[in-house]
């Protein structure tokens, strides 16, 4: 790792298309991104974001094209080996783990470096030795009084920082986040938003996301689709004012800001 | 197959006073049980239970609904039966040849099945299992519609006799308590925190980086295998392995008795394997009368009590915590 950690883009992807039978959800795309920014992908509904988000972490296989992570080409790796590599993703749909607590959804993150993950001759008070990290996780994310409650009772703001701890715990030098804001209420985006500025030190983070304050706010860059093609990218300032942007946007009867 | 009605006990792996008094007071009518009790019925009862609880490992703790589990259960019945009757092996050997036989199977229809989701999963299983039902009904050993009669009940380890049912009796609670147990630790070992996380969200799962495949079909022949345990010790049991155990009807009897106990449950199985074999056994002079009635309780627990027996006292209980506590 240390032999390509001086590459200045972590994930390069050139070229990357999907077609599904025959439609194009991306067409020939070229994303990079810097190490240790935030990135953000927008566009209106349909444009593509999460198809391109998939395709990044694996979840889909690309038409064309090839993706480069840390220098290294990941084109044709399984997505479980992906977070293996590094680099882990979020979901649209809060993704927790509902019939199992608090700290076991954190815990089975933690786990699986242990390599008993496969032994189910243990009993499960193995893993408490995990307890102490998994419960710093769920500090960090202002969720200790709920640490036995069971995913599934949680508010959603609650399940969204779950989740992220939950992908904390994998200590990503990438982290992919699938709309972190949606269905919020604006105290929980702004709580959010502070996780997510304070979690990117160190890290990069790639973003899809709705709310236009939110990408102002915490994006180095941005990357804006349509229609499965890149329309500009750039700084916030700049892509705002980009009339095709504006128009993109008016276009489709989302005025989002 | 929704897994939303699962009822957990995530939290409870505790060795609490009352667990272990409970656990004792249950042992200790299962040693007196058989001066009470016809000690076929309770053996038959306890194959059954065994069968249930190991297909629920992969119904309630994966998510996957298997409908060719009568494969494992009559295979290794026959295997069982071959080694003990024709080629003269010990009940405990013919026994163990019967589990492995069910591993190696379950291995090779786990590879086959495990990455279909859903009812592919189950269509899969399903014609593995209908091939699998006609190799039997061909191959020469397994003695056709006759079925393997008369498999002699030697003496266990060579020197323990179970000629006498009372003898055998203890024998299947052995095995019986064995198998649960391995079922109870696999739920509550680390292997069985991934399982549960699959269950749960299987992208999220992959997405932390577990080779979901791996998980699923350890857990596939491990489900195979205990349930060869309980198949092989039924061909000792009633000295018998025949078509009946292999057929499909088999395979849908043990998803009811799952269902009816309540799935997702350590409990469950052995309830609805009880209350099934009941039954089966005290409404025989029905006759066919006793599909129908196995029907209509079907269709009661998919509509009216749909975690089932265990599942619904266990809700209930909760219910009251709840209550109680606020």
């Amino acid at each position: 790792m240390d032999t390509v950690s001086d590459v200045p883009y972590i994930v390069e992807a050139t070229g990357l298309t999907k077609e599904f039978k025959g439609f194009a959800a991306v067409k020939n795309v070229d994303l990079r991104i810097r190490r240790h920014t935030i990135h953000a992908l927008i566009g209106p509904n349909g444009a593509g974001k999460t198809t391109c988000f998939n395709l990044i972490t694996k979840f889909l296989e690309p038409t064309r094209g090839t993706i480069r992570l840390n220098g290294r080409d990941i084109t044709r790796t399984k997505p479980a080996d992906i977070a293996r590599l590094g680099m882990v993703r979020s979901f649209q749909i809060s993704a927790t783990f509902g019939h199992m607590s608090v700290l076991e959804n954190v815990r089975v993150a933690l786990q699986r470096p242990l390599g008993t993950s496969f032994h189910f001759w243990k009993s499960e008070s193995s893993l408490s030795a995990l307890n102490d990290r998994a419960m710093q996780l769920i500090a960090d994310v202002d969720l200790t009084q709920y640490a036995n409650h069971m995913a599934v009772e949680l508010p959603y703001g609650r399940k969204r920082a779950l989740e992220i701890a939950t992908t904390l715990a994998l200590e990503p030098e990438m982290l992919l986040l699938d709309e972190p804001t949606s269905g919020m209420g604006r105290e929980d985006i702004a709580r959010t938003s502070d996780l997510i500025k304070r979690v990117s030190e160190n890290r990069t983070v790639l973003m899809v996301e709705h709310n236009l304050s939110v990408v102002a706010n915490l994006s180095d860059r941005i990357t804006v689709l349509a229609r499965g093609e890149i329309l500009t990218e750039g700084p916030y300032a700049e892509v705002s004012k980009n009339p095709q942007v504006i128009e993109a946007y008016m276009g489709t009867g989302h005025g989002h800001g | 197959m929704t897994t939303s009605h699962i009822a957990t006990s995530a939290g409870q792996d505790g060795y609490s006073p009352v667990r272990i008094i409970i656990a004792l007071a249950v042992l200790a009518v299962l040693l007196v049980a058989p001066f009470g009790v016809y000690p076929v019925f309770l053996m038959k009862v306890m194959c059954f239970a065994l069968f249930a609880c190991a297909f629920n490992l992969l119904l309630g703790y994966v998510g996957l609904l298997s409908f060719g589990h009568a494969m494992f259960f009559g295979g290794a019945s026959y295997i069982c039966a071959h080694a003990v009757k024709v080629m003269g092996f010990s009940p405990e050997l013919g026994i163990l040849a019967g589990t492995a036989f069910a591993a190696v199977l379950g291995l090779v229809a786990g590879l086959l099945a495990i990455r279909r989701l859903g009812i592919y999963f189950a269509m899969v299983t399903l014609a593995l299992a209908q091939m699998f039902f006609f190799f039997c009904l061909q191959a020469p050993f397994t003695g056709g519609e006759d079925g393997l009669q008369a498999v002699p009940r030697r003496p266990l380890f060579g020197v323990i006799d179970i000629t006498s049912d009372l003898n055998l009796y203890y024998v299947v609670l052995a095995i019986f308590i064995i198998g649960f147990a391995i079922i109870y630790r696999t739920v509550h070992s680390p292997f069985g925190q991934v399982l549960k996380a699959i269950r749960e969200n299987e992208a999220r799962a992959v997405s932390l980086g577990y080779r979901v495949h791996q998980y699923k079909l350890m857990a596939f022949v491990l489900s195979a295998a205990l349930v060869g345990l309980a198949g092989s010790t039924k061909a000792i049991v009633f000295q018998l392995a025949s078509l009946t155990d292999v057929a499909w009807q088999m395979s849908g009897e043990v998803v009811l008795m799952t269902l009816v106990g309540g799935m997702g449950t350590i409990i469950g199985p052995v309830v609805g394997a009880a209350v099934i074999v009941t039954m089966q056994n005290y409404l025989a002079s029905l006759g066919e009368w006793v599909l129908v009635i196995q029907g209509v309780i079907f269709v009661l627990a998919v509509s009216l009590f749909r975690r089932g027996i265990v599942g619904e006292i266990v809700a209930f209980i909760q219910k009251r915590k709840d209550a109680a506590a606020n």
